[in-house]
């Protein structure tokens, strides 16, 4: 962390009243908001991908309560929110059949779709991001937040990534130094699991009394399918097979767009069996009959893969600090039952928002508002009588789960007189490999299942090839004596993206990593089991390229 | 000495596109679209030449959607001087393209056209050729090195199997190959001055340019998926697949 005393003279920096970091739906929430409440503040916002969108990966059936309160006429204005929820299944799956829940609406009330969309979220930034620079906020695609500038203990901005680094740490004849964007106030909105969000969360300690936070792993694919088999609208859920009674996991499919269908799986990154490969297991739930149905005689055009955070309210972090605030899944704003995060993550930046302008407005340092307004709004109460869910599968397991959430639900209605806990990190809880099974997961056949490989590929992630791996190992003999002695490299299993790999695994087993292939869905910076694996950001614009459908 | 860029918006090179499922072309909606590589090397070289102090003006032009207005601002960020953006549909064939730089090099009297050789969409390389020929001005293509002296140019063609020589007489089209130069990156505080920059925009229609397709695309289609690779057992399976599966023996 940048500590006071920049001696870089070549250096430049821009000054603005606020800096957010992250051009997903909260910070862009964020900006809009803050421009409405004044335009005295200057607002930039930063985003790592090579244009707003090309980092958002999301399902996604979105709620538009968030959007409507922070632009009424959203409708007019087109928004694309295009395919209304028309038909919404949740299905218990076994190896080859499949039970629907029945009466949705009553055992799972937080589902209830009526009046969301099924959108592209990566459309709806796009968009969002142009109703921003009509307000005048400054957008800055391509350059990544690389450190955060700490002044007398205040955040006072962050410093972009510098270009044209060699792979040996040299400056190649290209070398820009990145630039110090400092502000009153900076808002951190990096998504789960953000690097500089971790940085901030040590130094403050904005942990300490919150629940370890506990994640999921989302991989999505996007297929156009013939005309004929296309019901826009078409919401479909499942549970249960392939994810034994301890593993928490189940996937998606929603028909939407012209002809296109969004599929995908959401693995809890708490599993213990370190054999378990969420990207084979997102392969091979496409072979079972409700979803093989739809994707048949389609043809995959989009792939993708994004860590979420799935904790909920226990495991939130304060939110502010001297300088800024956390929003979005920066913090852990996701509502996993109901399996959203737009509306949460655009209503915390509004919320972050009004607190900033107030804070502005009084000269104070902390925007500390923030907390009680969150406290105060739907969005407390909304992840209040869902709070117990998650940690419910956590403990009981999925069937058991199951029932306890029915019961919270149905019963208590989300009152119940107690909170439940997460006692364990995602990265303490592999068991040796040695005393689990191996899932049998069928080879590709090219047509609905795939490689990892020819997935990368269709992400369009790009690396400049010569510049530092991004992905730090602190030990690499630690690798050696855990990662590969007990757990045989699980690294080589959850990363969607065929980063790591493992050489000479019969005589000298090294661990290579193609970061060339990072999709930046934060994984193994959460569940490498020693917190060995740090992600930190290469160079701006880099990473994939989503396509608007994503 | 005033420069004259034309630069083109593509889909990124780092996109795998896709042909459009009734096979009438490559699907373009909603993918990244960027500046062709080879023009952002033109750009370079031309800013370079200023900032050298041989040139006095680097002037970008994109012919095409409005959107195209984000590649000029691109190359206003690294260093380009102002920009012209002529308006025409989707994407006009290098024929009308070549038409419309002539009329804007009349307008704008530049002593140098540097593109790049060719846009990574269409592959056409032709451009560059068309130009020069209209105009009647010397032309050097797929140029890897250039210097300017006494109002010539002297430049490096990359040909089959080594390098060419080759001086000419200003004013003159250059085409840029991959070599030339490494593009910079953009930097935020000249990003923020590009969007102070001007840019002056034309109508195709008003230059007197008929901008109607002479070609017809027939149709487009994906190259075969290769076939997965077969580990067989032994040399006999090996006979046994070579006579009766490929057919070859």
């Amino acid at each position: 962390m940048t500590e006071e005393n920049i001696n870089d003279s070549e250096r430049e920096s821009l000054i603005y009243d606020v800096v957010i970091v992250g051009g997903g739906p909260a910070g862009l929430a964020a900006a809009i908001r803050l421009r409405q409440l004044s335009s005295e503040i200057s607002v930039c916002v930063i985003e790592k991908g090579s244009e707003i969108g090309a980092h958002i990966v999301s399902g996604a059936v979105i709620e538009p309560r968030a959007l409507a309160e922070l632009l009424p006429d959203w409708q007019k204005q087109g928004a694309p929110l295009e395919t209304p929820v028309t038909t919404e299944e949740m299905f218990y799956l076994t190896p080859t059949g499949q039970m629907r829940i029945p009466m949705l609406d009553k055992v799972m009330p937080y589902l209830a779709n009526h009046g969301n969309y099924v959108v592209s979220l990566g459309a709806l930034c796009r968009w969002l991001a142009t109703q921003a620079e009509a307000l005048c906020v400054d957008i800055f695609p391509g350059f990544a937040g690389a450190d955060v500038i700490i002044e007398k203990n205040r955040v006072v901005g962050i410093r972009t990534g510098d270009m044209g680094i060699g792979r040996d740490g040299k400056h190649k004849p290209d070398f820009q130094p990145g630039v110090d964007l400092r502000a009153h106030y900076t808002l951190f909105a990096e998504g789960c699991r953000g690097s500089l969000t971790k940085k901030i969360i040590a130094h403050y300690g904005l942990n300490q009394g919150a629940d370890p936070q506990t994640y999921g792993l989302g991989i999505k694919e996007v297929w156009e399918i013939p005309a004929e088999n296309h019901r826009p609208g078409l919401v479909q859920h499942s549970f249960g097979w392939p994810m034994d009674d301890r593993t928490y996991g189940g996937a998606w499919l929603y028909h939407f767009g012209k002809n296109l269908v969004s599929y995908g799986f959401v693995v809890g990154l708490d599993y213990t069996n370190p054999w378990l490969s969420p990207f084979e297991e997102m392969q091979r739930v496409k072979l079972h009959p409700v979803f093989r149905r739809s994707l048949e005689r389609g043809r995959r055009i989009a792939y993708g893969a994004r860590a979420l955070s799935e904790g909920g309210l226990q495991c939130i972090p304060r939110l502010t600090f001297p300088g800024g605030a956390l929003i979005g899944d920066s913090a852990g704003f996701l509502n996993v039952p109901k399996i959203k995060g737009t509306h949460t993550a655009m209503k915390s930046g509004m919320l972050a928002a009004e607190a900033v302008a107030d804070a502005y407005a009084t000269q104070r340092v902390e925007p500390a508002t923030f907390t009680d307004r969150v406290r105060h709004s739907w969005l407390w109460q909304e992840l209040h009588a869902v709070r117990n869910i998650r940690p419910a599968f956590a403990r009981f397991g999925m069937r058991a789960g199951a029932l306890y959430a029915a019961l919270d639900t149905m019963v208590f209605k989300g009152r119940a007189p107690w909170t439940l806990h997460f006692r364990h990190a995602d990265h303490e809880t592999l068991r040796a490999a040695s005393l689990c099974q191996k899932p049998f997961y069928p080879k590709p056949d090219g047509t609905l299942t795939f490689d990892r490989l020819s997935s990368v590929f269709l992400s369009a992630t790009h690396h400049e090839e010569d510049q530092p791996v991004h992905l730090c190992l602190k030990s690499s003999s630690l690798w050696k004596t855990v990662n590969w002695d007990v757990f045989k490299a699980p690294e080589t299993r959850y990363c969607p993206a065929g980063v790591y790999e493992v050489l000479d695994e019969e005589k000298a087993p090294t661990l290579h990593i193609n970061a060339q292939n990072c999709v930046h869905c934060k994984t193994c910076d959460i569940k490498d089991p020693t917190q060995n694996i740090t992600w930190t950001v290469p160079e701006g614009g880099n990473g994939p390229n989503y396509p608007v459908g994503m | 000495m005033k420069i004259l860029v034309p630069v083109k918006r593509v889909v990124d090179f780092n996109i795998k596109p896709r042909v459009k499922s009734d096979g009438s072309g490559v699907e373009t909606a909603g993918l990244k679209m960027s500046m062709n590589p080879f023009d952002e090397i033109a750009v370079e070289e031309a800013v370079r030449l200023r900032e050298k102090g041989i040139a006095s003006e680097v002037v970008v032009v994109s012919i095409g959607v409005q959107q195209a207005q984000e590649t000029l601002r691109t190359a206003m960020a690294m260093g380009a001087d102002r920009a012209l953006l002529v308006l025409s549909e989707e994407s006009p064939e290098p024929l009308a393209v070549a038409k419309v730089l002539m009329k804007l090099v009349e307008k704008e009297q530049p002593h140098l056209v540097i593109l790049g050789k060719q846009a990574i969409d269409d592959d056409m390389n032709a451009t560059g050729q068309m130009l020069a020929g209209l105009l009647g001005w010397a032309q050097a293509t797929f140029v890897s090195k250039i210097e300017i002296a006494e109002n010539r140019a002297r430049v490096h063609r990359e040909i089959d199997g080594g390098l060419e020589e080759l001086s000419l007489k200003l004013p003159a089209v250059i085409t840029a190959d991959l070599r030339l130069n490494e593009p910079r990156y953009a930097t935020l505080p000249n990003i923020m001055k590009a969007k102070k920059k001007p840019i002056e925009t034309l109508n195709a229609a008003d230059l007197g340019v008929d901008m109607m397709p002479r070609l017809q695309i027939l149709s487009v289609a994906e190259p075969a998926n290769k076939k997965a690779c077969v580990l067989v057992e032994s040399v006999s399976e090996l006979v046994e697949k070579l006579r009766n599966e490929a057919k070859v023996l």
